[in-house]
């Protein structure tokens, strides 16, 4: 199954699966896109020069529910791996299908949060704040909803029996990814709400 | 795209196209084009395409040279004359050095590390679909106006886009758009072959192939995958952030709102002095590659070369302020960069040093390949030393923005990078072919090349310190500038039929060319012990590794002095696996089957593209095929074989 030609089921030089070490490597990359992101969000903090700030909008405390919110899905998708991991179909499903909700849910609170910030006067175009407030964290809402679409779609076809426990790489892979957005929310919260200057 | 299952049931859509799959499974009609995940084949797609989109930088070359033969000529407007000059400058770097590249990579990785194909082959095909798209969408910008009238719609922001000449007031119309989404989309392309390169190296080695017994061109193959998949976020980011500007107003950019112009050159360079780079260590590869096969001696000092092209890989993330150093950032910040360009140097020369020892004392054989190589060092190493003397902060501030500048990165890039790539297709090509190019038309080729070049591009360090600003459409005379641009276009003109002659050889010697056999230079490594062309399996049997070289020590032991004695009488010149070269066929050896969905997923990104430009609605037909593309890949197995 991978694509490894013709020696889909020799070993790999390093001992790695190939499929694994292209996630890595891809993480790696990502590391490097929001590296950037966040750079320049924090290049043009404070720089803004009409209103709204920060401190005018920010609910620290409903952000840090939906933050919770998100921790808890890479808890659930552990135990998706763990289940499939031991060959417990059900188990898997039912995790992540959790996964894909608790998702759901932090994607929710996003759109909810964007919305309410327009109500307040912030549009990408009204001050720096609102341009690289709305990018950076609009590019890692992008990142979870593709995330959600992967856990459906694994689901979806879990469904029809097409995953045991000799698949279960293709739920670690979707973890890997799962997990790295997650930690990139955790930056991302930290620096651009908790720690305000 | 990362995830895949074993298939248990077929769609209906696969049900109708399983005819077309199985035509293309034994490799003949159409389908197997379309539908290629054969490394060779699409490395073949891959230069070919690009050499086509050379003749088209090099054409706007021709055009811009003819504006400035004299003083007010009048052959190109303002306008024109700068989207002519951008779309030659990102033509060149995006479209032809970096896919013909990614060519080489396609076509000799596989086979220098003893491998069947690529990790991923329809990965592969993807960033092949994915570039083809890029490439297309990028010159498509030229019919955005009415290009009939004269007016051509192309960006006009420089190949570096600087902001704030990137913006809506700068330039209305929608070049800069095409340019912003074409190099973006051109950036995916890059990635998953970056990736796909890196877990090939690293993973699909044939037994014995330890990391430090790899060709030079896969260790420079692995180091530019690695900048690859560095450096592209970093573009990707400034370029969404000025279409974020462009077509949604926001305020990275924007002066009026606190937006600083300069962080676009700060990202620019952050990934443009890696994005140099990427451009220059595959021909140091292949350059690594021909001296000692035509010096009949080792590459002297691998680990050095290897290391020094390591090095550089790092320390080309920490200079890319020397191309800033005239924007006010301060002495301290100039002093720093200028120390640590100066540094970078230092590799550069280590590798330089170790290809004339390479050459030294070797029995030297002058073939067309070999000529590109010595040409490529002579001339890289003019343009390293002009690049070492901008390197130095006050003398740059009276170089920034001079015709010096632009004779320093065509020295490396074209008397570099373009050099190499020759003498990559001199030498590589009649592997593929199976026939070799006619040296005499390649020594000629080479020669007014050679010549054209030097025409061209050396005066330019003259105009450059007499003065002369770059990316002026015109300029009046008396200002001592006449005599060196009337040269630079002769120059031009002789490179142009230079490449005439280069296309001649390669029609002649395809129709009439001798037959190139398995190993026509008596080669060193174990792309020459399999036919030219090879068999789509590659090897019929994985190799075993013994040693760096190990084709070379299969033919040669040593005597006292060092110098090589064939092993067999024969097996020199001849070919131990010749003899027996009918056997067993390949049958048996599971290979990848083609796909088609590469293709449709490639096709979504121009879509999308063409969406966020005019109308929105076709934002979402773009991403709908490009799901169909994705999860039809996902879906399919990958071989033939394995559904069952
Ligand atoms: C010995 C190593 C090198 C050094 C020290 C060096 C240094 C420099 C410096 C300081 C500049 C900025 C000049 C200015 O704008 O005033 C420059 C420009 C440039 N270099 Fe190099 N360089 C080196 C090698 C290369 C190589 C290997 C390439 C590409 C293959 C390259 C491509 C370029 C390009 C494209 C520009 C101009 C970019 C632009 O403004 O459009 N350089 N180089
Ligand atoms: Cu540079």
């Amino acid at each position: 199954m991978a694509q490894a030609v013709g020696t889909a089921h020799l070993e790999t030089s390093t001992g790695l699966d190939n499929r694994k070490l292209l996630m890595w490597l891809f993480l790696g990359s990502e590391c490097l896109f929001f590296g950037s992101l966040i750079a320049a969000y924090l290049l043009y903090r404070d720089r803004s020069v009409a209103g709204p700030y920060p401190s005018d909008l920010f609910d620290i405390p409903f952000t840090s529910v939906s933050a919770f919110v998100l921790l808890m899905s890479s808890v659930s998708m552990v135990l998706a791996l763990a289940a499939i991991q031991r060959g417990n179909v059900r188990g898997m499903q039912i995790w992540l299908f959790t996964t894909a909700t608790l998702g759901l849910l932090f994607l929710s609170g996003q759109a909810f949060e964007f919305t309410e910030f327009n109500h307040e006067g912030l549009s990408l175009s009204t001050n720096l704040f609102g341009t690289t407030f709305f990018v950076l964290t609009g590019f890692h809402g992008a990142h979870v909803t593709i995330g959600v679409l992967i856990l459906l779609s694994l689901f979806t076809v879990s469904l029809q029996g097409r995953i045991q426990q000799k698949d279960s790489l293709n739920v670690e892979l979707a973890g890997l990814y799962w997990h790295f957005v997650d930690i990139v929310w955790i930056v991302i919260f930290t620096l651009v709400y908790l720690i305000q200057p | 795209m990362a995830t895949e299952w074993p298939q248990t049931r077929r769609t209906g859509l696969a049900d109708a196209l399983r005819g077309a799959r199985e035509m293309a499974d034994q490799h003949y009609g159409i389908w197997s084009w379309i539908a290629p995940v054969d490394h060779k084949r699409i490395g073949v797609m891959y230069g070919v395409t690009a050499f086509i989109f050379f003749l088209a930088g090099g054409i706007e070359a021709l055009l811009l040279r003819t504006q400035l033969i004299v003083p007010n000529a009048g052959v190109l407007n303002h306008d024109q004359y700068n989207r002519i000059l951008t779309m030659h400058g990102t033509t060149m770097v995006f479209l032809v050095i970096m896919p013909l590249s990614a060519a080489f990579f396609n076509l000799m990785t596989p086979l220098m590390i003893g491998a069947r194909d690529v990790a991923f082959p329809r990965l592969n095909a993807f960033s092949y679909w994915v570039f083809l798209a890029g490439g297309i969408f990028l010159n498509a910008s030229f019919f955005t106006k009415d290009i009939f009238s004269g007016e051509l719609g192309a960006p006009d922001c420089g190949w570096t886009c600087y902001s704030t000449l990137s913006s809506k007031a700068f330039s209305p119309g929608h070049g800069v758009d095409f340019w912003a989404l074409g190099v973006q989309i051109l950036g995916i392309a890059s990635l998953a072959s970056g990736f796909n390169f890196i877990v090939t190296i690293l993973n699909m080695r044939a037994p014995g192939m330890t990391l430090f017994r790899m060709p030079l061109f896969v260790w420079m193959t692995l180091v530019t995958s690695f900048l690859i998949i560095f450096a592209m976020p970093v573009i990707a980011v400034a370029l969404f952030e000025l279409i974020f500007d462009r077509l949604f107003n926001a305020n990275f950019f924007n002066p009026d709102k606190g937006g600083n112009p300069l962080l676009w050159q700060h990202m620019f360079w952050l990934f443009g002095h890696p994005e140099v780079y990427i451009l220059i260590l595959p021909a140091m590869g292949i350059v690594s590659e021909i001296l000692p096969t035509f010096s009949r001696k080792p590459l002297f000092g691998y680990p050095f070369v290897v290391f020094s092209g390591i090095a550089i890989g790092f320390m080309s993330w920490g200079v890319w302020v020397h191309h800033m150093y005239t924007t006010g950032l301060g002495t301290v910040a100039n002093s720093a960069f200028g120390i640590s360009t100066i540094l970078i140097g230092v590799p550069t020369g280590v590798k330089v040093l170790n290809w004339m020892a390479t050459m030294w004392g070797g029995s030297l054989s002058l073939k067309a390949p070999m000529m590109f190589a010595v040409g490529f060092v002579a001339m890289f190493t003019i343009g390293g030393l002009s690049g070492v003397t901008h390197s130095v902060v006050p003398s740059d501030y009276q170089q920034q923005d001079t015709y010096y500048v632009v004779a320093h990165f065509h020295y490396v890039l074209f008397g570099g990078a373009i050099f190499a790539l020759f003498a990559g297709f001199y030498y590589w090509l009649p592997k593929f072919t199976g026939k070799l190019l006619d040296d005499r038309l390649g020594q000629i080729h080479f020669w007014l090349m050679l010549i054209g070049f030097n025409l061209t591009f050396f005066p330019m360090h003259i105009s450059g310190l007499l003065g002369m600003p770059r990316r002026i459409s015109t300029y009046s005379e008396g200002q001592g500038w006449d005599i060196w641009n009337m040269l630079s276009t002769i120059g031009a003109f002789t490179i142009a039929t230079s490449i005439l002659i280069f296309m001649i050889n390669v029609i002649y010697s395809l129709r009439r060319g001798e037959a190139a056999g398995y190993d026509p230079w008596d080669g060193r490594t174990l792309e020459w012990t399999i036919p030219s062309p090879p068999p789509h399996y590659n090897f019929e049997k994985i190799p075993v590794v013994h040693a760096r070289d190990p084709f070379w020590h299969e033919k040669y032991t040593e005597d006292e002095q060092g110098r090589p004695i064939p092993v067999v009488a024969g097996a020199a010149n001849g070919h131990p696996d010749e003899a027996h070269e009918e056997h067993g066929g390949g049958h048996g050896i599971h290979m990848p089957s083609p796909s088609y969905f590469p293709l449709i997923a490639a096709l979504g990104f121009p879509i999308m593209a063409t969406g966020l430009i005019y109308d929105y609605a076709l934002v979402a037909v773009g991403a709908a095929v490009l799901f169909v593309g994705i999860y039809g890949w996902a879906l399919e197995p990958a071989t033939e074989g394995e559904e069952a």
